[in-house]
């Protein structure tokens, strides 16, 4: 997995509610046996007509914002199903990091599995970084995860909360996999108790 | 120090290592596998060069992709890319000799009926899935959530799952539900109580009165939309209905193991001085029959309110229900039973199950489905649909004008051709209503199944209660 260690660059404002996993990817495209190539449908109902171009509007369309490397969005993003392909797409289009009030529980966690970074901050602080985001590609923000700490293109900084073994993991590039190999004499030592205990399982 | 919540009890049981800031390494005792979110996680075990650790606690079964259209065992009747997943299913299910019930098999069905139906899903267990509707295990009080692509190959590979606790919730629905009032509109009223977001970081123990009096199907209705209400996993305390519906399943334990589990079993319910972190309380008396009118399950009002304005609502909600009432082409101020519609789907892992056919035959009985609509109900797995044959609940619907379908999601998320074309209003039991998630451009209605059957007969969202008046005896 891709190392996540400090990140300037342009953020995209995406000011909505609740943008759910539907719309980041819609399933359409959930028909894949791969993990990438996702980035050209990420966010397709919003992004193309029904002709199959591109709608001016969008804000990932604008010559702006089309190397975007940050979403500013708002709450709850990420609701909705339990599908990978959302952060597989936001990453194959070039995002590392989203910026919210809050995030649906499995979006969260599938980001830190694919180098993305989520970013929960309170209102005031996002609306900041959304008006921040809105003077489009001059404006470049700055992430830094080791010191946690999201910085304007003014230099403002807010602070931000993560957990340390997911912190500690993206900044790593580390597999959660071959981590919990390693502990494989607990799980056998487990898994013989439960047998033990509670044999119909 | 206070006593345990169900759901502390039921971590606690499956903590296999914890590091000092919390994070635990959880053993997982089902994990059921579908073909959209695991051919990738499969794919990197091969590349790995790993095995499935726990193949018997593993099941796997198509139903995403699946057509519902009567020989469909023929591979054409699927798209290609469609069929390259469900062949690659096949394939990971055999290769790594996991349980499977291949769309020949008439226990294959939506995996979260499936689960339940064969005894696989039991009190006090782990359950994991690459699905967010995995919630509806907790309705036997099994700690049942959705996980993604990469968590299933962690599953997969060591039976475990790295998480960090999350927090206590509450909500109780005291007293009894009014007459027409089902599990789905509870859930959706709590929804739209709480919001989408209401529940996030916590799991949400159903309690109160009007939850014990629900059936296990109820029950499942409700904790499978916990998820929509943001929480990562929905439980409900298993009792004597619990065990009469585990009791004689093929995977359920027998003899002197079933004495054992119950003895467990009985155990499994939050201590009376357990700590909440947030509680919820609503009066089963108020909750009427529910519609949602939005894109947002939280967008839910009793079907006897109006469509609301965007300036009812407040923050970032204003511009997302001015976003709403347009996709949804509704004017504020509309009676939402006025509200017409084409097409009605009855089925989904919400509302899939026995009971809810049982709900939607008792409302067509002896009526049409009204002219220009397209009707449809899909069983959740191929059990149900022999249930309800064998009960003449079919031969109801198909007098009705309803298609009988094969088992699947189906018009659920549209991955197969079953499809709303762009503009199509759907009356539908299932429990997402986004844009475009039942076909682009289609706009969705949820409700619950009597609900759907009623909008079926008179052409628009209407309250099945209207319906009853008409049913009763002279
Ligand atoms: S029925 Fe719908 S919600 Fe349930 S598993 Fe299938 S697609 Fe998901």
């Amino acid at each position: 997995m891709e190392k996540f260690e400090k990140l300037t660059g342009v953020a995209a404002p995406m000011p909505l509610v609740n943008i759910d996993t539907d719309m980041i990817i819609p399933k359409q495209f959930l028909k894949t046996i791969k993990r990438t190539g996702l980035g050209v449908h990420a966010f397709d109902e919003m992004r193309y007509d029904d002709d199959g171009n591109e709608v001016p509007d969008f804000v990932l369309n604008k010559p702006q914002y089309r190397d975007a490397q940050i979403l500013v969005a708002g709450a709850n993003f990420g609701c909705g199903s339990s599908r990978e392909h959302a952060p597989w797409a936001l990453a194959d289009f070039g995002i590392r990091a989203i910026i919210s009030t809050s995030f649906a529980d499995i979006f969260y966690n599938n980001c830190f599995k694919n180098g993305l970074l989520p970013i929960a901050l309170p209102q005031e602080a996002v609306d900041v970084l959304m008006k921040d985001a809105e003077k489009g590609s001059n404006a470049r923000m700055t992430v830094d995860l080791e010191n946690q700490v999201v910085t304007t293109s003014d230099g403002e900084a807010f602070s931000f909360e993560i957990d340390a073994f997911k912190k500690h993991c993206l900044m790593e590039g580390l597999d959660d996999i071959g981590l919990t190999m390693e502990k494989v004499t607990a799980i056998d030592s487990f898994e013989a108790d439960a047998a033990q205990a509670r044999p119909w399982v | 120090m206070s006593g345990k919540t169900l759901y502390d009890k039921i971590w606690d049981a499956h903590v296999v290592h914890a590091d000092d800031d919390g994070t635990s390494l959880l053993y997982i005792d089902r994990h059921l596998v579908h073909e959209v979110t695991s051919p990738q996680a499969f794919e990197g075990l091969r590349l790995a060069n790993r095995q499935v650790r726990a193949p018997q606690r593993t099941i796997a079964v198509p139903d995403h992709n699946v057509p519902t259209t009567l020989g469909r065992e023929n591979p054409d009747q699927m798209p290609e890319d469609s069929r390259i997943q469900v062949e690659a299913l096949d394939k990971n299910a055999r290769d790594f000799g996991v349980n499977y019930y291949p769309v020949s098999d008439i226990r294959q069905g939506i995996v979260h009926i499936v689960g339940p139906e064969n005894g696989w899903t039991l009190p006090g267990m782990t359950v994991v899935c690459g699905d967010s509707h995995t919630a509806t295990h907790g309705a036997f009080g099994a700690l049942a959530h959705g996980i993604g692509t990469s968590e299933v190959e962690h599953v997969l590979a060591t039976q475990t799952l790295i998480q960090s606790k999350s927090k206590n919730m509450k909500v109780e629905i005291t007293g009894s539900l009014a007459p027409g009032v089902t599990a789905k509109d509870v859930v959706l009223t709590i929804i739209g109580h709480t919001g989408t977001a209401g529940g996030t970081g916590y799991v949400i123990e159903y309690c109160g009165d009007a939850i014990r009096e629900l059936s296990m199907e109820g029950r499942m209705t409700i904790c499978n939309m916990a998820i929509e209400g943001g929480a990562r996993a929905g439980l409900i305390a298993p009792d004597e209905k619990t065990f009469d519906y585990v009791k004689g399943r093929t995977h359920a334990p027998k003899g002197a193991q079933w004495e054992a589990a119950l003895a467990w079993w009985k155990t499994l319910h939050s201590d009376e001085d357990a700590y909440w972190d947030k509680v919820v309380t609503i009066r089963g008396e108020d909750i009427a029959p529910t519609v949602t009118w939005g894109t947002s399950p939280e967008d839910a009002l009793p079907i006897t309110a109006k469509v609301p304005a965007a300036e009812d609502f407040s923050g970032g909600k204003v511009e997302a229900a001015k976003r709403a009432l347009t996709y949804m082409d509704l004017t504020p101020g509309t009676p939402l039973d006025e509200i017409e519609i084409d097409t009605v789907f009855i089925g989904s892992c919400t509302n899939g199950r026995i009971e809810d056919l049982r709900a939607a035959a008792e409302v067509l009985k002896g009526r049409k489905v009204k002219d220009g609509i397209r009707a449809m109900i899909v069983p959740g797995s191929g059990l149900v649909r022999a249930q309800a044959e064998e009960e003449g609940l079919a031969d109801i619907f198909t007098e009705a004008g309803f298609e009988w379908r094969l088992a699947g999601c189906s018009m659920c998320l549209a991955m197969n051709p079953d499809q709303l074309a762009p503009g199509e209003r759907c009356a539908a039991t299932s429990n997402r209503n986004f844009e475009g998630r039942q076909g682009r451009g289609g706009r969705t209605h949820l409700m619950s199944p009597a609900m759907a059957a009623a909008a079926a007969v008179t052409g628009r969202l209407t309250d099945v209660r209207e319906l009853m008046t008409e049913n009763e005896p002279a």
